[in-house]
């Protein structure tokens, strides 16, 4: 699925990425703990997360996590963007709670990784 | 490559904001020198964990990746509160971490394990007291 198909479904804002929407998330993971993501998540994939600092990037750049999701409209500040854009990972923001955000896109086809 | 390559590291044990800048240079570095993705992968989530690690447990320290022709060795030194039980440390869901760190996204027990898990070898060397060495090679 593409990251425009995942904004559109989700109704969700680009804080960062415009450029890159065509990009494809081939799975998605969703937790508040970054000590899940690391432990569990596969590379391409999208992290959903109710989470909202700096270390959500870092944790979505080590594993190679093409886009990020925060849920219940919580806004990452300048600081979580620009990381965002020097590692260039989309950072959607949706008005949907984690578990319907979760829902709408398994629906949709969307699953989750190994 | 006849020389090891040597990149050192000094980890602030004060700003949880910037950690992880040291894992993100190397991974860099590893791209920059073409190595397998999977590689480089396997080498930032297992440097990543011990950093962090090393700034919510220890106030800090020290890493160093050495690179060498077949193999990537992180030491990751500080002189924290060290380890009164390694093999306790090791299993899956064994944490410290107080509750503040939780609501950043971490302690659940689950670093150690993954280091181990993404590397081929792995040494801890800990003193109550003292500190903590952990020692990992990634082989290439
Ligand atoms: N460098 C260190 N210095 C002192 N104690 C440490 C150090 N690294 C790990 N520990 C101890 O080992 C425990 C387990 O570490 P581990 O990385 O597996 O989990 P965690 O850091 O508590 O949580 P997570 O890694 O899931 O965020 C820690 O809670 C802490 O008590
Ligand atoms: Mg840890």
């Amino acid at each position: 699925m593409t990251i425009e198909r995942i904004k559109n479904l989700l109704d969700a804002d680009v804080l960062y990425g415009n450029e890159c929407l065509d990009r494809e998330v081939r799975y998605a993971f969703s937790s508040d703990m970054m000590s899940d993501v690391l432990a569990y998540a596969d590379e391409h994939s999208a992290l959903i997360t109710g989470l909202c600092n700096p270390q959500v990037v870092r944790t979505a750049e080590m594993l190679d996590i093409v886009c990020i999701i925060f849920v219940r409209n919580k806004i990452p500040d300048q600081n979580i963007l620009a990381l965002a854009e020097d590692k260039e990972i989309v950072i959607l923001c949706t008005g949907h709670g984690m578990f319907t955000a979760c829902g709408i896109l398994y629906s949709n086809g969307l699953l989750g990784g190994a | 490559m006849d020389e090891n390559l040597v990149f050192n590291y000094t980890i602030s044990g004060d700003d949880f904001t910037r950690a992880g800048e040291a894992s993100s240079d190397v991974k860099n570095k590893l791209k920059m020198m073409g190595l397998d993705n999977n590689i480089i992968r396997k080498v930032a989530i297992a440097m990543y964990e011990g950093e962090i690690n090393m700034v919510i447990h220890a106030n800090g320290g020290t890493i160093t990746v050495e690179i060498s022709a077949d193999n990537i060795r992180m030491i990751l030194a500080d002189t924290g509160p060290g380890i009164a039980d390694i093999d306790k440390a090791m299993e899956q869901g064994y944490s410290t971490a107080p509750e503040e760190v939780r609501a950043l996204g971490f302690g659940a027990g689950m670093g150690l394990p993954n280091m181990k898990k993404y590397s081929d070898h792995m040494e801890i060397d800990s003193t109550v007291g003292i500190g903590t060495t952990v020692t990992m090679d990634i082989h290439i």
